[in-house]
């Protein structure tokens, strides 16, 4: 019980501090908003998304439709909703892309130092002169457009900002006196890796996954506007971007909507991650 | 030159073969067959042939490689096979948008963003300080391209003092002239510099604040010199260095913001050349367009480098 009890405390410790912090606070109550509208979404919506009703075209918000429809009479707030599992998508298998092969390339540079280390830092010096989006070009050019060519072309771009971020949080870490008494004490480099850096680092890289999160979703967007990412039924609030244009002098909302939509995701998940960095850095908790 | 900026340019010049070389392997060796993704699976036997010879694919992809970078090399480009023009005259063309909308957008970046992060740092913690990296918070997290929208909302349906998209051209042949072009890209800048500048406000903050603490600062106030003084004539060309990094690697951003923003306000740019491109399977313009907005990107960061060793001499002598 007790035992139980001096295990827990830190994390009440921790809950009750991230309660306190207005910037996780607010970005967790808005990311799981997004969440909870994706996972809704999966089993409830209010009309099916895809479903077209002429007769209602283009109606302001109501009881029936909140957020009023579309040229085709599809229902805003299902497409909304419907939406967000294309942001999550993208945005959990991009991060999961940059997160596993960036990652361990920043461990790897980091333990093994020299010109491994120097390999790995040019690499992602180069994959940085090419953006998200021209990764979806070219990709888009062979295999046509599609949600697997905007998660790859995110995912690419986010190796070379966990590599860097690892091999930085790495490198503080490899200098520490504890290490050097792991290696005193024989550890080889891997066990060191494994033991002492990774649990040292990861709260940096939550930050950073939280972060391109919130850049995946901004790149999904533009790319499905552009029409290379998510593609007919599926919803997408970049798409509803693009087909909103069409219809500005009539129904200027419907542009403003999926933009909305857009913009608390991204705050939500940047305002988590600032909360985060300043809640798991003990140096900056103890300054709050 | 120093070794340092000999390091640079040996990194400059090796970053663009490696992305000639990558941008080749995938849009050239990749697909395949790449007259076959143009003309598509119905395509008969002859026709293949036929585009091959045209596309010269009947030849070992080296000698196509080195033939492509060569031709490059001497201002010679291939043929779009949608055009039936050299990609160079399609993109010197479309460039006479995209170049000035990029500089406009960087301008403004650099206007509003460095005096946006500096008036917060000299108000730390108070109500401007506050204010900006509130906004700035926001700014992050809008698309450009949605922000652009929003402008087309206010400015062309609301307000009705600009039309909604389209470039009328620089000249009056074209029906246009300088005023009407400038005044065509600045929603289209305006759009792209918010958002940029509003990342680039808080670096310049944070940047700014980092080197008030140093000891030089404060003998410097010890000195008598006002917080003013100190500020411009001592704090700032030093807070730049982290800032020029940061503007190096937003300029990634704004190449391809700008490809996304010239779809939203239908400007006849590099961004509509490349997408008119892949739907019409055009890998040849695809390919020259990817590699001249990667170059772009590497060139300006390259500028950046040498900039660094003209801001920080420190640099130019620490390899020597």
């Amino acid at each position: 019980m007790s035992a139980v009890m001096v295990g827990s405390a830190p994390q009440h410790h921790f809950a009750a501090r991230a309660l306190r912090h207005p910037s996780f606070a607010i970005g967790a109550a808005l990311s799981l908003l997004l969440l909870v509208a994706a996972v809704l979404s999966l089993v409830w919506s209010p009309y099916p998304p895809a479903d077209i009703d002429i007769p209602s075209k283009l109606q302001g918000p109501s009881a029936a439709h909140w957020f009023g429809t579309d040229s085709l009479g599809r229902d805003i707030a299902s497409q909304l909703l419907v939406g967000a599992q294309a942001s999550i998508l993208v945005g959990v298998f991009a991060v999961l892309i940059g997160f596993s092969i960036g990652a361990a390339l920043g461990l790897l540079a980091s333990a093994r130092g020299g010109w491994v280390e120097e390999g790995v830092m040019r690499l992602s010096d180069f994959t940085f002169a090419f953006p998200a989006l021209l990764s979806a070009i070219m990709l888009g050019a062979i295999y046509g457009p599609g949600l697997l060519t905007g998660i790859v072309a995110i995912g690419i771009f986010n190796v070379p900002v966990f590599a860097r971020v690892t091999r930085g949080a790495a490198n503080a870490i490899w200098a520490r006196e504890y290490v050097l008494a792991a290696r005193a004490a024989g550890k080889n480099r891997w066990q060191i890796t494994w033991h002492h850096v990774v649990p040292n680092i990861a709260s940096a890289l939550i930050v950073q996954a939280t972060n391109q999160f919130a850049t995946a979703i901004i790149a999904e967007a533009a790319l499905s506007y552009l029409g290379l990412g998510t593609q007919p039924p599926m919803p997408s609030w970049g798409r509803m971007l693009n087909e909103a244009q069409t219809q500005m002098f009539q129904a200027p909302m419907l542009a403003v909507y999926p933009g909305m939509a857009i913009v608390l995701a991204v705050l939500g998940l940047n305002l988590m991650g600032d909360g985060l960095r300043d809640l798991l850095d003990p140096k900056l908790a103890r300054k709050r | 030159m120093s070794v340092f900026l000999l390091k640079r340019f040996a990194t400059f010049a090796a970053t663009l073969l490696v992305a000639s070389v990558l941008v080749f392997a995938v849009l050239d060796l990749l697909p395949g067959n790449v007259a076959q993704v143009i003309l598509g699976d119905t395509a008969t036997p002859e026709s293949l042939a036929a585009l091959e010879k045209k596309l010269g694919l009947d030849r070992p992809a080296m000698v196509r490689y080195t033939d492509w970078i060569g031709g490059l090399l001497q201002g010679r480009t291939a043929q779009s096979h949608s055009y039936d023009t050299p990609t160079a005259a399609l993109i010197a063309e479309r460039l006479q948008v995209t170049l000035p909308l990029a500089v406009m957008a960087m301008v403004l970046t650099v206007l509003i963003g460095i005096s946006a992060g500096i008036f917060a740092a000299a108000r730390q913690n108070k109500a401007g300080d506050v204010g900006v990296m509130g906004l700035s918070q926001l700014g992050i997290a809008v698309p450009s391209f949605w922000f652009a929208i929003l402008l087309i909302l206010l400015f062309a349906v609301k307000l009705q003092w600009v039309s909604a998209g389209g470039f009328p051209g620089w000249t009056e042949d074209d029906g246009g002239g300088l005023w009407e072009g400038l005044v065509a890209l600045l929603l289209p800048a305006v759009a792209l510099a918010v958002v940029q500048a509003a990342v680039l406000a808080r670096w310049t903050r944070s940047s700014v604040l980092e080197t008030l603490r140093e000891d030089y600062v404060r003998t410097a106030r010890a000195k008598g010199l006002s917080r003013r003084a100190v500020l411009w004539q001592h704090v700032l060309r030093n807070a730049m260095i982290p800032v020029l990094t940061i503007l190096g690697l937003q300029f990634a951003f704004l190449i391809s913001g700008t490809v996304v923003v010239e779809q939203v306000f239908v400007l006849p740019g590099i961004g509509r050349l490349v997408f008119q491109a892949i739907a019409n399977r055009d890998l040849v313009v695809v390919r020259d367009v990817v590699l001249l907005l990667v170059a772009m990107v590497v060139i300006v960061n390259f500028v950046v480098d040498v900039l660094y060793a003209v801001i920080d001499p420190r640099l130019k002598t620490s390899d020597a």
